[in-house]
């Protein structure tokens, strides 16, 4: 009972009438952030960063999460309408939010994104007020092998899992991991991959890809298609909301499912990226419509926004309770805190007490005040979709190539944004799936990295996977998603041969 | 890409039996490549563990696999029908080398009157609206995009090798 005075006494730093201001805006800049490709939620915060030294650090913090709340929010905006994902988490959102936008859904499918969101974090806080300092434990536990075991699990169920041919889904992830590679060596410091041209020293930002894959590639295949040049009929319905909620409470087993990854994968720093993406294969597994999903199911926005975000907002524990930022966003924060001479850790909970309460207080409150602000505005992010393709197309592209130089201030990526988009398009129509080039690209680093500190461990030997319970067991359902493919194979021929 | 596919005259299109060996191609060189510079740096169990093209080294081999089992795949006819008709790849082309224009025109004049031109020689030409309605709703982006990034955010966007907004002193 403890935590729930403690909390209370939270709220009442948290609800001032400047401190509620502040959570107003820090959303709303927030979810102009989360819409703009190319500012994410983490450069956001940093740009930002300096306009808050000036308050007191508790303000300052509830304005910096809010914005974190708020850039969550919108990524799922771009991601729905325009099938551009404006943060990588966004990513699995496209698969079914996309199609319901274009069978004139728009509204119900942001409703679903935003409530989910919604739902996913308020668990992940409740979680964090509750459960701190036991999960934390939990994650010390975590080394390069067991780091390595949840990469490995999360590109196994892809290739296990995809509708796609498996050597496509292989070509495809491999060629994201090449990508990643490109750049210095973070271990041994050498140039790899880039043949002389030192312009690539910087590598391939996620950014880059997705926004060349996506935003453009979509332009260029409903330029195919024909396009009549006119806006897609998007019902406007100021009651929609309401509507959709009445649907939702059937989905609370994809859900809940959902809330679990996400807080698992958000505490032993997986991040919000994979958890959108497992959650999402896992539901389409488990769902009774999984056949049905990347056609315009609601389940399919509800799984992978609800982990993405329980995810991030758990990503928060780690780096209050033990001062390891669990997302880049979460990395961000610290160094705000660090700013206003705040150490992160263990014992910021008995030192800084009305900090950090009202902290976590505010984040029950910024997800309030996020739901309700990006709610009231659905109707009007639908209506985007009315604006006629040949004004809405040259905007987004344009967009795009801000966006795209934003992310190094780089006139390469403005090209490379371009390749990018043709090799979406092909790839598309060669049923080559992007999203395990991109999910490859995101985590490429992260994964040979812990690859090769699992290897210097066991001095070369694969057997290090396999050298406890909590590895082994992951490896192993890995191993099984996998061979999945050949088990239907294997069960197809027995049935044919009677 | 596009251009490059070997074509078939009879179909009125790029049939997908040629896109699937071009692109198992393409993936195929990158592969090569990638293997090509692991071996160059290290694939092996270097004196203080494994070097830089050890894991890469591995990554190039399963993208070769990939594209070979694709590449055989549609060998066997696996793929048939048409990857894209003439008439779809000539509107293709209609918005790819405009905005392969635009970004040239980023590199010389600048974000700026590069995005207002692009979007209204866009809408005048394709969406076929008055000169009048696309200049507006160009400058109106421009100049939104500007006060957004270079007056709220503080983040300089690109003004190009020659910068022409100096003129009007901005």
């Amino acid at each position: 009972m403890e935590e729930i005075n403690a909390l209370f006494h939270g709220f009442s730093v948290a609800l001032t009438p400047f401190n509620l201001m502040l959570m107003v805006v820090g959303v709303t800049l927030g979810v102009l952030i989360g819409v703009l490709p190319g500012l994410g939620g983490a450069n956001g915060i940093a740009i930002l960063l300096p306009l808050t030294f000036s308050m007191p650090p508790t303000s300052a913090v509830i304005m910096l999460s809010c914005i974190y709340w708020g850039a969550l929010f919108g990524g799922a905006i771009t991601s729905i309408l325009f099938n551009i994902p404006g943060e990588p988490w966004s990513v699995a959102t496209t698969f079914d939010g996309y199609p319901m936008a274009q069978q004139g859904r728009a509204g119900e499918a942001l409703t679903t994104a935003f409530t989910s969101s919604f739902i996913g974090a308020f668990f992940a806080v409740v979680m964090i007020t509750f459960l701190a300092p036991l999960v934390a434990k939990f994650a010390l536990q975590f080394g390069p092998p067991e780091f390595f075991s949840v990469f490995f699990l999360t590109f196994c169920s892809f290739i296990g899992m995809g509708k796609e041919p498996a050597f496509k889904i292989l070509a495809a992830m491999m060629l994201g991991f090449a990508l990643a590679a490109v750049g210095v060596d973070t271990v041994t410091g050498q140039l790899r991959l880039i043949f002389g041209w030192h312009e690539l020293m910087r590598g391939f930002d996620f950014l880059i890809a997705v926004i060349g894959l996506f935003g453009i590639g979509e332009i260029l295949l409903s330029m195919e298609e024909g396009l009549s040049f006119s806006g897609r009929s998007a019902k406007i319905n100021t009651r929609i909301v309401v509507e959709t909620w009445k649907k939702l409470p059937r989905y609370w087993m994809t859900s809940l499912r959902s809330c679990l990854i996400g807080c698992w994968m958000g505490i032993t720093p997986g991040g919000a990226t994979p958890a959108s993406f497992m959650s999402y294969g896992v539901a389409k597994r488990l769902s009774p419509d999984g056949a049905k999903f990347g056609n315009g199911q609601a389940e399919g926005v509800v799984a992978p926004e609800t982990a993405a975000h329980a995810a991030g907002t758990a990503a928060l524990l780690p780096m209050l309770s033990l001062g390891i930022p669990g997302s880049p966003t979460a990395a961000v924060l610290l160094g705000g805190l660090l700013i206003w001479g705040l150490q992160p850790g263990p014992l910021l909970f008995v030192e800084q007490k009305d900090f950090v309460w009202g902290l976590i207080a505010s984040m029950y409150l910024g997800n309030i005040v996020g739901l309700i602000i990006v709610l009231t505005c659905v109707p009007l992010f639908a209506a985007i979709l009315r604006v006629p393709f040949s004004i809405i197309a040259p905007v987004i592209i344009v967009i795009c190539a801000i966006g795209a130089y934003t992310v190094n201030n780089a006139m390469l990526d403005i090209w490379m944004m371009l390749i990018f988009g043709v090799i979406g398009y092909v790839f598309k129509k060669l049923a080559y799936p992007l999203a395990p080039l991109v999910l490859a690209l995101v985590l490429g680093d992260q994964a040979e990295d812990a690859f090769r500190q699992s290897m210097l461990i066991s001095q070369g030997s694969l057997g290090v996977f396999f050298s406890n319970g909590l590895v082994g067991s992951i490896m192993g359902l890995g191993l099984v998603l996998l061979a999945w493919p050949l088990f239907g194979k294997l069960k197809a021929r027995l049935k044919a041969a009677g | 890409m596009s251009e490059e596919k070997v074509t078939d005259p009879s179909s009125g299109g790029i049939s997908m039996r040629a896109a699937e060996l071009v692109v198992a191609a393409f993936l195929a060189t990158i592969g090569v490549m990638v293997i090509y510079d692991s071996l160059r740096l290290g694939a092996k169990w270097g004196a203080d563990g494994p070097e830089a093209g050890y894991f890469p080294f591995y990554i190039g081999c399963l993208i070769c696999i990939g594209a070979a089992v694709s590449a055989a795949g549609a060998l066997r006819g696996r793929a048939t029908g048409l990857f894209v008709e003439w008439t779809a790849l000539r509107q293709i082309m209609q918005v790819l080398i405009p905005a392969a224009l635009y970004v040239l025109g980023i590199q010389l004049i600048g974000i700026y009157l590069a995005s207002a031109a692009y979007i209204a020689l866009f809408m005048v030409y394709l969406g076929h609206y008055s000169v009048v309605k696309g200049a507006l709703l160009g400058i109106a982006v421009s100049a939104s995009t500007y006060t957004l990034f270079e007056v709220w955010f503080k983040v300089p966007l690109f003004k190009g090798a020659f910068n022409p907004l100096t003129l009007i002193g901005l």
